[in-house]
């Protein structure tokens, strides 16, 4: 695709760029540096890491060289035939590794459901026992499995809603790379007992600060993408984009402003203090689920499911009000994690009020998911990549009515630490951000490897059935399991004692524990189904994928 | 598809207008706000204001709006402790002023003070001897009527509960297993006892095992603690190795380490964690669960 550009013109004179030139400089300094910490660090685990970046440094040099030699004098260009020459490479990468990343992030949640149900599997040793693998889990299903869907959805869907080619020539591949890299430190860092015990926010202070450097690149890609759009309008689903990526960034920074022991020791420790910690900590924690896990996945939504219906999005005004309502409320609600604690009573009160009125604007995004399908109902026979998506949309719709609900101190004061939290962060975990991944997946793989279809839509309905069973025993055997720990940790005999000891609460979890690893290996099975598929379709050429397209499988219409 | 591509083009499966934009196909409907979706949301932020003026909410320059109802949940949660502690006073002060003999003919103080006393064990004790007392590996079986320290009666339980054992309370009760292992027998006199040992409770033993040496290395190293009868001793706490029952496992390689290495569990003292009517009331529970000789 690049030699197409220089047809017909001169040969122009070979020379890096300046993002080439500059980037290689960087990274050689970058090298020398982490060859330094490397030889100087105080623990072999931060010698390890800042091996890893220098490493990268050096592998980037090499890449970037590489690629000069490459490459034709001229960049690949903005248009090809009046048409965008969209730069689907990055996602490609992404979407791979989102693949990747699920798998592993599902397998290491089964294990540690296994791990709580029988405690032997942490197997004695540091770096496979829960209090390790647990971060692994949810960064790898977050922000390994998560954060790819976002970069590869949010670099495809910004090109073709904007009909340009992505901003930057480096910077994209800078952005799904560094990122990336970023998840193998986070992830080998838990295991090597590196953690600044922050939940979701674990990654200690070099972590931080790369992670900080990809996401402004990351913004600034974006953000130029939209800039330079030949759309007269920005479509919502890159309203959604926008707030997800600058938001985290915000709360990114906010929470993980620590100061390191020394550059040659992996430990930081945080300037809040106190109760301000812990309100900074959940500030954060909630916004990452509302712009991460919410606004971000949203934005997904609201490209797949019109695209794959083919039917109009179901109202523009509901979109503009929702959208504003959800990113103002939103950013209040992080205290109803802090009730019933040292927290002020007042910002107790701000939490759950803010989150009870958040409740009709995170609905407005399931009307707009739902109603897009008025017309093409009868779709979800036939499609099950689009049932995928619209049950997502169902989940959403039922874990925002749960938050708010849980929001309300008389209902948090029995769920509160019970596994009924747990059980509501799965079914938005895996019904809703699962499941519209999965469905923006299917949709993605044959577009960006030119296929006409997937390989098997079959699959799609076997992986579909099955992770919809496992999310249901995963999600009832919670719900249950927390309302009885909670009920049981609340009751009192006659005489005024407590009625059940911690030991025996926990003792009748064991059966709901077993039930949810069930389900989550369902899940992962489901997932290890769509894998199949999706290497099938990206490995079989398009004809055979044609011939395969049996014709009971017409359309709906 | 059943749009065309004009501006504003009523869309034919709803009868509504678009609002003429298109991006990458998709193109948006301009259908009004439901209804019950606004008025819902407007009843949220009206009941959010209400509950802003009844409860603490607003923060000002060095305090914050206490709202009218005047609500604390520090108050309310001190409330909550001090009427359960007020409920339960009159039992608590009675006991504490009982001996055990008084507790075990008072039915009603009997059952409060059992009930004191699962809720303690439950979580003071269950931790290292089971929820239901039944003990593990090194931790001993307190739902029998075999003891260690004394011979079950309260008082024992209670000495025991207050101490501890090799506690670092001074009255602790102090038992040591020592470690013959270090210079004192060698490993096939070892080998020997430990054979000797599980024939006293009718455990298989190798046709090879020297039981007369065993027996000989018994009465010379072991017999002072465990006695000549191997009935143990409840003072010193050394335990009876005629029975069945057995703290760390009766085969033969557990024994060998016991002797080799020496043993020495340890209870910590809960007369420094709890007060003294908390520890009564846990010794007639672990008396009910058990049993005295």
């Amino acid at each position: 695709m690049a030699q197409t550009g220089s047809i017909g013109r001169l040969p122009a004179q070979k020379a890096m760029t300046f993002g080439e030139m500059g980037l290689s400089v960087a990274a050689v300094i970058s090298a020398v540096l982490w060859v330094y910490i490397t030889a100087n660090a105080w623990t072999p685990e931060y010698a390890f890491h800042a091996g890893l970046f220098a490493l990268a440094s050096v592998v980037t040099v090499f890449l970037i060289v590489n690629r000069y030699q490459a490459r034709p004098a001229e960049l690949p260009t903005q248009e090809i035939n009046g048409k965008p020459n969209y730069n689907f490479g990055p996602v490609k990468f992404s979407t791979i590794a989102a693949m990747f990343w699920g798998i592993a992030g599902f397998l290491v949640g089964l294990i540690i459901a296994l791990q709580l149900a029988y405690p032997e599997l942490n197997l004695g040793l540091p770096w496979t026992s829960f209090g390790r693998l647990r971060p692994l889990h949810t960064s790898a299903v977050v922000f390994a499995f998560g954060g790819n869907v976002l970069l590869a959805c949010s670099f495809y869907v910004v090109q073709r809603t904007c009909h340009a080619r992505l901003a930057g020539d480096l910077a994209p591949w800078f952005v799904v790379l560094g990122y990336n890299f970023f998840i193998v430190i986070a992830g080998t860092g838990y295991l090597l007992g590196i953690t600044q015990g922050k939940e979701y926010a674990e990654p200690e202070w070099y972590s931080d600060l790369w992670l900080t450097i990809v996401w402004v690149t990351y913004f600034i890609v974006f953000l130029a993408t939209i800039i330079k759009r030949k759309e007269p309008h920005i479509y919502v689903a890159n309203w959604f984009f926008l707030a997800f990526i600058l938001t985290i960034a915000v709360l990114h920074l906010g929470n993980n402003t620590t100061i390191p022991v020394s550059i040659f020791s992996s430990k930081s420790y945080i300037v809040w203090s106190g109760v301000q910690d812990a309100m900074i900590q959940w500030w954060y924690g909630h916004n990452a689920v509302g712009f991460f896990l919410t606004a971000g996945f949203l934005a997904i939504m609201y490209y797949f499911i019109p695209k794959r219906a083919e039917r109009p999005v179901y109202s523009y005004r509901l979109s503009i009000i929702h959208f504003w309502a959800l990113i103002f409320m939103y950013i209040w609600a992080g205290p109803h994690h802090l009730h019933y604690t040292a927290l002020p009573d007042w910002a107790q009160t701000l939490g759950m009020t803010f989150s009870i009125m958040l409740w009709m604007p995170s609905w407005g995004g399931m009307i707009n998911g739902l109603m897009t399908l008025s017309g093409a109902w009868d779709k979800l026979r036939t499609d099950p990549v689009l049932r995928m998506l619209v049950v997502s949309v169902a989940f959403y719709g039922m874990s925002t009515f749960e938050g708010p609900l849980m929001s309300v101190k008389a209902v948090n004061s029995l769920s509160h630490y019970t596994d009924w939290t747990v059980g509501h962060v799965h079914s938005g975990a895996l019904g809703w951000v699962g499941y519209v991944s999965f469905g923006a997946i299917y949709c993605l793989v044959p577009w960006l490897w030119n296929k006409p279809k997937l390989y098997s839509l079959k699959l799609v309905n076997w992986h579909f059935w099955i992770s919809t069973l496992g999310i249901v025993c995963y999600i009832s055997a919670m719900w249950v399991a927390g309302i009885m720990q909670g009920l049981m940790w609340r009751a009192y005999t006659a005489l005024g004692f407590l009625e059940y000891s911690f030991l025996e609460t926990v003792e009748a979890m064991h059966p709901f524990y077993i039930i949810r690893a069930f389900g989550g290996g369902l899940f992962l099975a489901g997932a290890l189904i769509m894998v199949w598929n999706l290497y099938k379709t990206i490995v079989m050429p398009a004809e055979e994928i044609e011939a395969r397209i049996t014709p009971s499988l017409v359309p709906a219409e | 598809m059943s749009v065309t591509s004009h501006e504003h083009e009523v869309d034919a499966a709803t009868g509504t207008a678009t609002t003429g934009h298109e991006w990458d196909g998709i193109r948006e409907l301009n259908t009004p706000l439901p209804k019950w979706w606004l008025y819902i949301f407007y009843a949220t932020i009206v009941w959010s204001l209400g509950y802003w003026v009844v409860y603490p909410a607003i923060p000002l320059a060095s305090s914050f709006t206490k709202g009218v109802i005047n609500y604390s949940s520090r108050a309310e949660v001190t409330a909550e402790v001090a009427q359960l502690t007020s409920a339960r006073a009159p039992m608590v002060a009675q006991l504490a002023k009982a001996s055990f003999d008084e507790i075990q003919k008072d039915t009603k103080l009997l059952t409060f003070a059992r009930a004191q006393g699962k809720a303690a064990f439950g979580d003071n004790c269950a931790p290292c001897h089971g929820a239901g007392g039944g003990g593990s590996k090194a931790f001993p079986n307190l739902a029998d009527d075999d003891w260690l320290w004394g011979t079950g009666t309260l008082d024992d339980i209670q000495t025991t509960l207050t101490h501890g054992i090799r506690s670092t309370d001074p009255q602790t009760r102090q038992g040591n297993m020592p470690a013959f292992g270090d210079g004192v027998l060698k490993p096939a006199e070892i080998s020997a006892v430990a054979d000797y040992v599980r024939s006293l409770t009718v455990l298989d033993v190798d046709k090879t095992a020297d039981l007369k040496l065993g027996q000989k290395i018994y009465v010379e190293n072991c017999a002072a603690c465990h006695g000549e009868d191997a009935r143990g001793n409840h003072d010193l706490g050394s335990p009876n190795l005629s029975d069945q029952i057995w703290l760390y496992g009766s085969d033969k390689a557990t024994i060998v380490e016991g002797i080799t290495k020496g043993r020495g569990g340890m209870m910590p003292n809960w007369g420094e964690r709890l007060d003294a009517g908390t520890i009564k009331a846990l010794a007639v529970y672990v008396r009910t669960i058990g049993g005295a000789r």
